[in-house]
């Protein structure tokens, strides 16, 4: 319990420095709200007019920590070239974004932990070698040429969907669903490949410690060893991996999504950083890291679940 | 004692496979890349709209692109750019996390804390994303690119350097050194450092691997090399339009970002295991 | 005879030279007989000990003459009538307590594991009773606390303890201790050297005790083998190795035993 509160409060102060700094990022750089909402060519006067009734002239803390306020309850700030509430325009986005990151993360372990499993088990077979080879390449796959080539395999030869007709989920789910898929297996593959890798030489890196010696000489069988007694062991490196690559998929689906041509919160990020949308960007950004210091922190909780010897040391 | 799986009978080899593959996939990498510094066959600017979207040929042997540029000359100057951005982003990186890897591990302490805890922020947080930060405020351009994407391999490397500094700083070598009177400068750069060699080296052929991963994103984003210099991420967001007329327009820049990734990565594995 | 060996060898193939490690051992080992097999490290008893415990591992080894443990052939037997006898008729427990628990399992589950594997019926009451019973039978103070907690939270001696509550929980007829004190500190190394001789005598269970250490060999053991390079240098009851013995390999390793003990 006490190792949880400590990861607790590690995971607010970390947020909460993140915050500071992308707040404290984007607040240096020349133009502001003020100057965003009058133009560049406006009188000195009328903008410093504007700037004190925006209250920008207000010591940077003071400012950091009323946007901090907004941000906790749900208000983002406006956006420089719509004019609109950010968090109206992120809202609707954002549940793409997120479905199909955990998608992508649901078909990583479905698929690499029996594959990882079988392979440590027979490493040094026919299938094992062959596995390996594939995985080999497929980590040296960008996810995004992936889906290039996913688009023109199954969407353009075998017309298994309609490149480029994404259908919102709003209107017809299963018909989102049946597009999403796609780009989540080009997230998901070479992330498979690196967690079979690991799951692999984990297991047989636990296979060679004594505590599987001594189940072998209680009359265990190769099953019982492997499932009882060295796969508990052997999938706390692969959770910290699966951690990092639950956020790695959030982000690696914002470049994904222009593949595919979704409208997720990565078109709206890029639309953004180019017409330089600072309010949305830092949005986008700061509850991007949010969900990744969250994911962060419950890896640490499922770490001390599996593993009770962190447990003690936090004590 | 291993009992389950096979364990290799026989003479190991002296070169594994892995690296022998990788050897050789690097080393013609790296002599293309070395040549296309020297000559290309065609001027990667130079448009034809006689051979727009030409398949591949004798005379265009990766086919054309939609304004008529020869793909195979693109794709060298583009593993070119790729090459020389991962280089300079690993070069950033290991500087600066071996700097601040060596002194928090070796000297420990308040400053050790907050530097860790600084490293675990920007840890974190993904490289691209970190990227797109640096970006969307100082702007596009591949510069921009190298220093993003090296300030965010930083906390990778001090990581590991960290760790190795901790295990080394209580060998009795050390203490012994430490006791003769040695500089504590001396000790860190000439006693310890070169022993995180093996560890620091696997470090940077898989941060190479990913920053050659992670240019080809942002590139192909459009946020990394600007046209119409040749990249090898914004060739293939280029290709997407006409995938369907010209696949090979994607499949060539594509497998060079893979066989440079793979070369790579297979002779890291190879030097693992020797 | 419980126990039967005849011209056992052991041969490794992976490296580049095959490795004999025994070379055609032959001993026998009565019911509820202490034997001890003494040998500097490399001298193949070890090996000894793992072929009878069936731990050899399967590929890239050359097995041949003869295991018989109460009749049975237990070398060159199928995986799955090893199993039968693993944990239930012979245990064994390893030099390195640190490790050779499962760092992520409780005490209490992997003492009954055995019981799990050998006797499916039992209720989940009665191998809770069983473990605890086996644990305090170690010597373990607090066996209900020690039923809950991980490896970790245990100290090398306690640990040890553990490994032979675990190996004794099935009540086997032979327990093979492959030196059980080594990684100990010497005090430690008495207590569990005085718990193997009571257990021996409490349930008659038959010890073959493999060490490199002379004088705690002859503090336990009634027979002593002893080994050197992967053969049977010579073998006979403690008494006449020590008194009288007849290889100077033998006088060697008692010449090696410390002064102090002797004057002692």
């Amino acid at each position: 319990m006490k190792y949880g509160l400590k990861k607790f409060a590690t995971m607010l102060i970390t947020i909460l420095c993140i915050s500071f700094l992308v707040y404290l990022a984007f607040d240096v750089i020349p133009g502001d709200a003020a100057l965003a909402a009058l133009g560049t060519d406006v009188e000195p006067e009328r903008l410093a007019a504007l700037r004190e009734e925006m209250g920008l002239n207000r010591p940077f803390l003071e400012r950091y920590f009323d946007w901090l306020v907004s941000f906790v309850r749900g208000d983002f700030g406006t956006s420089y070239k719509y004019k609109l509430p950010v968090a109206d325009m992120i809202v609707s986005k954002l549940p793409v974004t997120v479905i199909m990151a955990l998608i992508s993360f649901a078909i990583m372990t479905v698929v690499s932990l029996p594959v990882g499993i079988y392979t440590a088990k027979h490493s040094g077979g026919r299938i094992d070698r062959v596995i390996t080879v594939i995985n080999q390449i497929m980590m040296s796959v960008p996810h995004f040429f992936m889906g290039i080539m996913i688009t023109y395999v199954f969407g353009m030869v075998f017309k298994l969907f309609t490149p480029g007709g994404f259908v919102s989920y709003e209107t017809d789910f299963a018909g989102f669903l049946s597009y999403i898929i796609f780009p989540c297996i080009a997230i998901a593959l070479p992330k498979i490949a690196i967690s079979v890798k690991l799951l692999r030489g984990s297991c047989i890196g636990e296979s060679k410690k004594d505590y599987v010696r001594t189940a072998y000489s209680k009359g265990n069988n190769t099953n019982k060893v492997l499932y009882r007694h060295v796969l508990k062991n052997a999938m706390i490196p692969v959770i910290t991996l699966w951690g990092m690559m639950l956020a790695d998929m959030l982000v690696g689906s914002i470049v994904i999504e222009q593949v595919f041509n979704i409208p997720g919160i990565g078109r709206i990020l890029l639309t953004s950083i180019s017409y330089r949308d600072y309010p949305v960007v830092e949005a986008i950004i700061v509850l991007i890291a949010f969900v990744v210091v969250a994911t962060n922190f419950c890896v640490d909780i499922i770490y001390g679940i599996i593993d009770p010897r962190i447990n003690v040391g936090a004590e | 004692m291993k009992y389950f799986g096979k364990t290799s009978v026989g003479k190991r080899k002296k070169y594994p496979p892995n690296f022998v593959i990788g050897a050789a996939i690097t080393g013609v990498m790296l002599l293309l890349i070395l040549m296309s510094f020297f000559y290309t066959p065609y001027d990667i600017t130079k448009m034809d709209s006689a051979s727009k979207l030409a398949a591949p040929s004798l005379l265009h042997l990766m086919g054309c692109d939609n304004f008529g540029r020869d793909i195979f000359s693109r794709v060298l100057k583009g593993m070119e750019n790729t090459f020389v951005i991962a280089l300079l982003t690993v070069m950033i990186g290991t500087v600066g996390g071996v700097m601040i890897g060596a002194f928090t591990g070796y000297f420990g302490g308040w400053l050790d804390e907050v530097l860790m805890r600084i490293i675990d922020v920007v840890f974190a947080f993904p490289s691209i994303l970190l990227a797109l930060v640096f970006v969307s405020i100082f702007g596009t351009g591949r510069y921009n690119v190298v220093a993003a994407l090296g300030v965010a391999f930083i906390p990778s490397f001090a990581r590991i350097v960290r760790g190795e500094f901790i295990k080394y700083r209580e060998m009795d070598y050390v203490k012994s050194a430490q006791l003769a009177g040695v500089g504590r400068l001396r000790i860190i750069f000439v006693h310890i450092l070169p022993n995180t060699f093996t560890v620091l080296m696997s470090s940077i052929m898989i941060g190479f691997n990913n920053a050659v991963l992670a240019e080809a994103g942002m590139s192909y984003l459009g946020i990394g090399v600007q046209p119409p210099d040749a990249s090898l991420g914004s060739m293939l967001s280029e290709s997407q339009t006409y995938l369907f007329s010209a696949p090979w327009y994607a499949v060539f820049p594509g497998l060079m970002i893979i066989l440079l990734v793979l070369g790579f990565s297979l002779l890291a594995d190879g030097m693992k295991a020797r | 005879m419980l126990l039967e060996i005849k011209d056992l060898r052991i041969e490794f193939y992976d490296h580049d030279v095959p490795e004999r490690v025994v070379h055609d051992v032959s001993f026998s080992l009565a019911e509820g007989e202490i034997l001890g097999i003494v040998g500097e490290s490399g001298s193949g008893k070890s090996m000894t000990a793992m072929a009878v415990a069936g731990l050899l591992k399967r590929h890239d080894v050359e097995k041949k003459g003869a295991i018989f443990f109460e009749g049975t052939e237990l070398l060159h037997a199928s995986r799955a009538q090893l199993r039968k006898v693993q944990g239930n008729d012979i245990s064994i427990i390893f030099q390195e307590p640190m490790t050779s628990l499962n760092p992520v399992k409780r005490i209490g589950w992997q003492v009954e594991e055995s019981l799990k594997i050998h006797r499916p019926d039992m209720s989940r009451e009665e191998r809770r009773s069983r473990a605890i019973a086996a644990l305090s039978d170690v010597e373990l103070p607090n066996p209900e606390q020690v039923y809950k907690k991980y490896p970790h939270e245990l100290s090398g001696g306690m640990r040890q303890r553990v490994m032979i509550a675990s190996a004794m929980i099935c009540e086997p007829k032979l327990l093979i201790a492959d030196e059980p004190t080594t990684a100990l500190d010497v005090t430690i190394q008495l207590q569990i050297v005085k718990l193997l001789q009571r257990l021996n005598k409490e349930k008659k269970m038959a010890v073959l005790f493999i060490s490199h250490d002379l004088s705690l060999v002859k503090r336990l053991c009634d027979r002593i083998i002893v080994m050197h390079n992967g053969d049977i240098v010579e073998q006979g009851s403690a008494q006449e190795i020590f008194e009288n013995p007849k290889e100077c390999y033998t006088k060697e390793l008692i010449d090696a035993i410390p002064r102090l003990e002797k004057l002692v």
